[in-house]
């Protein structure tokens, strides 16, 4: 096999672990809220795996990243260490954010993921911030930040949309179009069916990729990402895909259209992966390996988070403020 | 000792900061040649120019969403809030963005931010631009308050929130910039919760917040010659709030007036009340009086006036203690 091929197939199944690690990764969070070790709510990112991966696979060790609830996904592609975010959905004192968190709320600045937010819209301006300092650094680095189709509709979003393509900061929006804002469909809360033509009315080049596809995604934002290394500015890219059946593991609600709830299956990123990698010339010994590695981790991940401690409440006005 | 306003007090703080600290940032609207609503910016512009002084769109949420940006990346910032009315506008960056992410990441993110904005009471600008709110920003654990009256205390509490790795808001009062004092020549920094006594006296213990001061200190010289002994003390920061001074006052009292324009209900005047009671009970030879701003929508016209306190209301709330 040509040694081209060989790199591909390695990058493919680098991905695909990661994607596996995501899916299991949120499949033990339910059921871990079900057996009440999560509090609050979860809210998975299964079927947007290719999302997370694709994205993160086209940045650098030293680019940032943001994302929303639904950003546990975000989290593993962008290099965190998943004993750390499980710990963190069950709040342990080992979790990336001393247990202070939550699923929701995640964040590893040693890996440049500056974190989740549960504010829809929130963080936005906050990657827009990022990326100002990215350029009023120079050091060439850029700032991706994930966001929902429901986010697209918050006054924040248009703010930082201008404000970006004003200052040509190096910031990458990544648009997940699940379809859904809990159990709003885009139909009833979208004026226009595409949200990337939002970003062409502030002069961003702006383009709708099939979010289910890595491949596509990663090819996207990695223009994107050169164009911001560039100095030109930021970009725009819409990820349509569809989003699990339930918004969290908290909702009640299901899709208003039943049929719908099976929908994702069809376009599972998951095993659509597993056919590129076979077309490309991988071996179902190889994608079985990746999936166990994958299995092992979030088993792994899970082991340590049960087995770490609780925060107690002497520790609970600590770090209110930072000292100087 | 050389005398300035208030405006020229705080340009100068920020001024020696972005000396000192090269990558600070200014973020805001009308900020630019303009040199900021109230022209406290005035020549910021033209020495340090358009990456530091950044004026920008109108959109108070998203710059301060840039601030906090700027300020996680390890940028300091300043954003100017141009009326003290438009932090409702950026709620959400202020409270459950730039207050809280220090705690729940773990202590991973800080966010150096100062938010300036002025309280523009005494203005006669009408119920939107004229309210006083630093109540509600009290309420919030995460957020650092400063709120002085005097060119000195702005110069140096200023100077020690942009040295804080905390998010600081800055409350300024537009009546006040052209209040003239005293600053050292030399560097100086005025440390969070520490409140300043600004008369000394026996009988009545005045506090007073921001644009409530001038009036307070009048209040106290007339009553002085009623010979009513009135000390006036200004808390200087909300948060952290230097209760032990304000209670020393007390003690020695015996009897404590509070004055603010903020609304009366859940006004500041109703948390340092609390907190005295619960410091020094057993001192207090009558109960705090609140002399406050009416819990009505500000009107515009001449009844603005009425509706914040004046020397009349706080010299008529220390005699009736005295009865
Ligand atoms: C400002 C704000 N409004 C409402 C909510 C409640 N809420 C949480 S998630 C959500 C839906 C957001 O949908 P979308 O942006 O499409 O993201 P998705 O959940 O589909 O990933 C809502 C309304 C919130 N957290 N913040």
């Amino acid at each position: 096999m040509p040694v081209a091929t060989e790199n591909a197939i390695y990058k493919l199944l680098e991905m695909y672990r990661q994607m596996m690690t995501i899916r299991y990764f949120e499949e033990n969070a339910i059921e871990l809220f079900a057996k009440g070790l999560i509090t609050g709510s979860t809210h998975p990112c299964i079927g947007q795996e290719a999302i997370a991966v694709g994205a993160c696979a086209a940045l650098e060790e030293g680019d940032s990243v943001l994302a929303t609830y639904r950003g546990h996904g975000a989290a593993i592609a962008k290099g965190s260490d998943p004993k750390q975010l499980m710990a963190e959905l069950l709040t342990r004192t080992t979790g990336c954010c001393k247990g202070r968190g939550g699923s929701m709320h995640l964040c590893d600045k040693k890996k440049g993921f500056i974190g989740t937010n549960a504010i829809v819209g929130a963080h936005l301006p906050i990657a827009g911030g990022a990326a100002l300092a990215a350029k009023m650094r120079g050091a060439n680095r850029v700032v991706l930040c994930f966001f929902g189709d429901g986010a697209s509709c918050e006054g924040e979003f248009f703010e930082t949309l201008n404000m970006a393509a004003l200052w040509k900061v190096p910031l990458i929006f990544i648009c997940e179009n699940n379809g859904y804002a809990i159990s709003v469909p885009t139909k009833l809360s979208q004026a226009t069916p595409d949200i990337a033509d939002r970003a062409r009315g502030f002069g961003i080049p702006s383009l709708i990729v099939d979010g289910n596809d890595v491949r596509e995604v990663k090819e996207a934002v990695a223009d994107g990402v050169a164009r911001a290394r560039l100095g030109d500015g930021p970009t725009f890219i819409e990820c349509k895909t569809v989003r699990w059946e339930r918004h969290s593991a908290f909702s009640s609600g299901r899709y208003e259209n039943p049929e719908e709830a099976q929908r994702w299956k069809t376009v599972d990123p998951i095993p659509r992966l597993e056919r590129i990698l076979l077309e490309e010339g991988a071996d179902l010994e190889q994608i079985n390996r990746e999936r166990v590695a994958a299995q092992e981790v979030v088993n792994d991940a899970v082991q340590f988070a049960l087995q770490s401690p609780l925060p107690d409440m002497d520790s609970i006005y600590e770090g209110i403020f930072a000292e100087a | 000792m050389a005398v300035v306003t208030m405006r020229d007090a705080i340009n100068q703080a920020i001024r020696e900061e972005m000396v000192q600290q090269p990558e600070m940032v200014l973020l805001g609207q009308d900020i630019g040649a303009y040199g900021g609503t109230f022209g406290v910016y005035r020549g910021l512009f033209q020495d340090f120019g358009p990456d530091r002084v950044r004026d920008g769109p109108l959109c108070e949420s998203a710059t301060v969403g840039f601030g906090i940006g700027l300020a996680v990346s390890g940028i300091r910032c300043i954003v100017e809030l141009e009326f003290m009315d438009f932090t409702t506008v950026a709620m959400d960056q202020i409270v459950n963005q730039a207050a809280k992410l220090h705690y729940f990441m773990g202590g991973q993110l800080t966010v150096p931010l100062v938010i300036r904005t002025p309280i523009a009471s005494r203005m006669g600008m009408g119920p939107q631009h004229s309210q006083s709110l630093e109540a509600w920003f009290m309420h919030i654990p995460g957020l650092k308050i400063a709120i002085p009256s005097s060119p000195y205390e702005a110069k140096g509490l200023l100077k020690s929130a942009l040295r804080d790795p905390n998010p600081v808001l800055f409350i300024e009062n537009v009546k006040l910039y052209n209040r003239k004092g005293d600053v050292p020549e030399d560097e100086y920094l005025i440390p969070f919760g520490t409140a300043s006594i600004l008369r000394s006296g026996s009988d009545v213990s005045l506090v007073a917040i921001s644009g409530t001061v001038p009036e307070a200190l009048a209040a106290a010289e007339q009553l002085a010659g009623e010979g009513i002994s009135v000390e006036v003390l200004d808390p200087c920061t909300l948060n952290p709030l230097d209760i032990e001074t304000l209670a020393n006052s007390l003690r020695k009292t015996g009897r404590m007036v509070i004055t603010h324009d903020g609304y009366r209900t859940c006004g500041v005047a109703a948390e340092i009340s609390q907190r005295i009671m619960e410091e020094c009970f057993d001192y207090l030879n009558a109960p705090i009086t609140r002399v406050a701003g009416l819990d009505v929508p500000v009107p515009s016209g001449p009844l603005h006036m009425d509706v914040v306190p004046n020397q009349q209301r706080m010299m008529a709330a220390v005699r009736h203690l005295m009865n």
